[in-house]
């Protein structure tokens, strides 16, 4: 790993401006997957700013919703009582994340951050638009049978890795931001980017912004389930993963989050269906027709043409899961 | 601006003696004495990158001066010596440098030293209380929970954060909440069973 400079912040104001300072700096807070990609010499930043003493490690409930600081770990979040009760959805999703030493380490803040893990991205002598950008798309063309079938670019097929992620696009959150001009709130779908011609640019935070917490708006979803399909049972990322939170009444679906992991650039939340199934009975046509219309549009390449049947499957099992 | 230097030593100086000592390295045949300057600078050097750190490590107090690149793995390992915590994959895969960090089984090898100022850290030759194993090492070797033996203290500190954390419930429990750790030998149900009998037990770990 080259070597860097290592200071702490204090503030989110100073960790800000410390951020602005130098344009190669980067913040630092679980170190999952930053120090990772040092180490593979994906990124090479000449300061890091350890974020670690800020203030943002409380989890609380307001009539509003929940709001989770960005410094809370993964497992405490999954683990946390309110979490569980009232967000069973998030709760699924961040235990299918990692494994439970990493779940420790990585914070909500960094999971959000976090960057793909396409094979063409991690091997540093391949071309790659997204790690070095202009260069090309080795995955187009290459092994891609992880990637992306929806918002994809010819300029990047990588997906988002996060299952966390996908909980929250589905349940609308908000993630909260500061920077040296103040703080503002960007909804979960316009955080992520996808990829068009600058696939180099995951997120749509400004420099020197720094993610303070995640708020998750209060709802009335009595049913929720996370599907994670993957090549072994845990511990490993996602091939599709579906993430479902329904209102369920007398048999009748009233209002419906639906959104999908492992197929996009960032969360893949599927309006569409949540607007079909809405108003409707539960049944396994409804699911079986929902899920045809959550798959159009795919755009498949070579080795990734599996995703469609697989996906359509998972829907169709999730909601059923959750109906249940 | 509030921020805490840890260090004086601008970039911009290492930048350029990185190169200069490239330079020099190139002359180093030529001449011994350049090649001692080379060296002196580099000491110098060194000492400006170090950051002082203050880590409580199987009940002992360290104090430590390293350099900010160093993972808190390499740190037991190589300037400590403690080399029971083992590198497997060094990428936070394998499980194999699980240690606990204020009781939390974390992956050593993804956690810069210098990130854990101030806090206490376990190591697997931090278990036993003297000539006493602890009992989730008595268990492994009762239940052969291995074979070659190098992801067991990975696999010995990551099962007591399981049974902490409340999730060695059932043999599928463990499954899940010890995925990250990998026995290539295949030692997973005797390590099943190893967890169980300790959670069963209800001995304090």
């Amino acid at each position: 790993m080259i070597n860097f400079e290592y200071v702490k912040a204090n503030s989110a104001q100073s960790a800000s401006e410390a951020r602005i300072k130098n344009g190669a700096s980067q913040f630092i807070a679980g170190g999952t997957n930053l120090v990772d990609l040092m180490k593979k010499g994906i990124t090479a930043p000449e300061r890091l700013i350890d974020i670690n003493a800020l203030p943002l490690k409380e989890i609380s409930l307001t009539p509003k919703g929940l709001s989770i600081g960005a410094l809370v770990p993964n497992s405490v979040a999954a683990d946390h009582e309110t979490v569980k009760t009232k967000y069973p959805l998030l709760a699924m999703a961040l235990n299918a994340g990692a494994s439970a030493q990493l779940r420790n380490m990585a914070t909500v803040g960094g999971n959000i951050m976090q960057r793909t893990r396409c094979s063409y991205f991690y091997d540093t002598t391949m071309p790659c638009n997204k790690r070095n950008p202009g260069t090309g798309c080795s995955a187009v063309e290459g092994y891609n049978r992880m990637h992306a079938i929806f918002g994809a670019s010819e300029q990047c097929i990588a997906v988002h890795p996060s299952d966390m992620c996908v909980a929250l696009a589905a349940l609308n959150a908000t993630v909260q931001v500061s920077g040296t001009k103040g703080t503002r709130k960007i909804p979960f779908a316009d955080f992520h980017r996808l990829p068009a011609d600058t696939p180099q640019l995951d997120t749509n935070l400004q420099v020197g912004e720094l993610i303070t917490a995640v708020s998750i708006p209060a709802h009335s979803f009595n049913k929720a389930y996370y599907l994670k399909v993957r090549d072994r049972l845990s511990y490993a990322f996602a091939l599709v993963s579906v993430a479902v939170a329904l209102d369920v009444k007398d048999g009748m679906i009233r209002s419906a989050a639906i959104a999908m992991g492992g197929v996009a650039h960032k969360p893949w939340r599927l309006y569409e269906v949540e607007e079909f199934v809405t108003g409707k009975p539960i049944s396994k046509e409804l699911f079986t027709e929902a899920a045809s219309i959550a798959m159009t549009g795919a755009k498949t390449y070579t080795h990734n043409q599996y995703k469609i049947k697989l996906g359509k499957a998972a829907i169709i099992e999730a909601l059923t899961k959750a109906s249940s | 601006m509030h921020m805490e230097e840890q260090h004086h030593c601008p970039r911009e100086s290492r930048r350029s003696f990185l190169k200069q000592s490239t330079a020099l390295a190139a002359l180093a045949t030529a001449s011994p004495l350049l090649v001692k300057a080379a060296e002196n600078e580099e000491k110098i050097n060194a000492y400006f990158e170090k950051v002082p750190l203050q880590l409580e490590i199987n009940g002992q107090l360290q104090n430590l001066s390293v350099e900010p690149r160093v993972t808190l793995l390499d740190l037991l390992r190589e300037q400590l010596g403690l080399t029971g915590t083992k590198k497997g994959c060094d990428h936070g895969q394998c499980g194999c440098c699980t240690v606990h960090v204020d009781g939390k089984r974390i992956n050593s090898c993804l956690s810069l030293a210098v990130m854990n100022q101030g806090k206490k850290i376990t190591t697997i030759e931090g278990l036993a209380n003297g000539e006493q194993l602890h009992p989730m090492q008595e268990a492994f070797m009762k239940h052969d929970g291995f074979q070659c033996g190098y992801c067991t203290p990975g696999q010995i500190m990551s099962a007591i954060g399981c049974i902490r954390e409340g999730h060695a419930n059932s043999a599928e429990d463990i499954r899940e909440y010890m995925s990250g750790n990998i026995c290539r030998c295949g030692a997973y149900p005797n390590i099943v069973d190893a967890i169980m009998e300790v959670k069963q037990g209800g001995q304090k770990v």
